[in-house]
């Protein structure tokens, strides 16, 4: 077997924190999100929905995928798991939680986050590399981004498209919760062009596009770099590992 | 065994991408006279007791809770089925 890189190993200051990721039946992410954990310098730690204890983890990540095959309405099973459960109360007090994709429907559907996701606008199934604009820098993933920052990572899904009411997009856009828009055209029909948000408190943050791929060089979006060099996502795990260690 | 129906249609004011391709396909398979389609979804429950109000009531509160989300859908119809 080839001898791992010394970047897997996570060598980082913050190699203390340990952040969880769950794997739901139908999950497909989870170990590109557990790798983008390590190699932000952070200790993944594998989780599993049925288990409700989350083994004192720092973090959580949602991973995508089809959790139990989107059956129902993407994510609204999930939502009722053992582990989603514990999920949904440590995000009540304060512990990081970012859902990517499916994991940011099941946030919609545990209503830690509001409006929904419906199917795209063109029905289609898209996958495609991604601008977007850091709109809120304050939150437990974004903070070494800067404000305003456009980045380009992974877009992949069918039930993207991001809905609310009126007044619930007001209030998003009033309180500055809308973490991340998109650039370069609207790639689903979503409101506003939003890509993603979070709650009052900025720990819990679900975006449709996924970081967990645009973390190492070879295997990243084009930029300007050169091919596939693109590591844009590579700092919402940092961002996080920051956080944690200035609530320590 | 009796059966409890649960019918599920998407909020009027979400646009229906589904109702809308369903829409858009009558036409070219010679369907006329139809001007819009919305697409929702029938749950059939079958459960082990006589229907009575008590269960209604659990039955829609299952269907507003797992059986639709309120952001997006509507439940349009809870009723036992002959």
């Amino acid at each position: 077997m080839a001898q791992q890189p010394a970047v897997e190993r996570g060598t980082g200051a913050a190699v203390g924190a340990r952040i969880g990721v769950i794997t739901f039946p139908g999950t497909l992410d989870d170990r590109d999100a557990a790798r983008a954990v390590r190699l932000a310098g952070a200790t993944p730690v594998t989780l599993w929905h049925g288990d409700p204890d989350l083994h004192g983890v720092d973090a959580v990540v949602l991973p995508g995928g089809f959790s139990y095959g989107d059956y129902l309405r993407a994510g609204a099973i999930a939502r009722f798991a053992p582990a989603m459960n514990a999920v949904v109360d440590a995000a009540r007090g304060g512990l990081p939680v970012l859902g990517i994709c499916n994991g940011f429907q099941m946030l919609t559907e545990s209503h830690l986050l509001p409006g929904s996701m419906i199917k795209n606008d063109h029905l289609h199934f898209l996958c495609r590399d991604q601008g977007l604009r850091v709109e809120n820098t304050a939150t437990a993933w974004t903070s070494q981004f800067a404000a305003g920052e456009e980045i380009v990572i992974p877009l992949k899904n069918q039930d993207g498209q991001y809905v609310a009411d009126e007044r619930t997009l007001d209030e998003l856009e009033a309180e500055g919760r809308v973490v991340f828009r998109y650039v370069g055209g609207n790639p689903n029909g979503s409101r506003r062009d939003i890509a993603g948000i979070t709650n009052e408190r900025g720990n819990v943050v679900g975006l449709m596009p996924h970081p967990e791929h645009a973390v190492e060089p070879g295997f990243g979006p084009d930029a300007s770099a050169g091919p596939r060099s693109g590591l844009d996502g590579l700092r919402f795990f940092t961002s996080a590992i920051s956080s944690l260690l200035a609530t320590a | 065994m009796p059966r409890i129906v649960v019918e599920v249609m998407p909020k009027p004011e979400i646009l229906d991408p589904q109702g809308k391709a369903v829409n858009g396909a009558l036409p070219r398979l010679g369907f006329t006279g139809i001007s819009q389609v919305r697409q929702g979804k029938r749950f059939e429950l079958t459960v082990d007791g006589p229907v009575t109000e008590d269960l209604l009531a659990e039955v829609r509160r299952a269907a507003e809770t797992v059986l639709s989300n309120p952001v997006i859908e509507d439940v349009v119809r809870v009723a036992e089925e002959a």
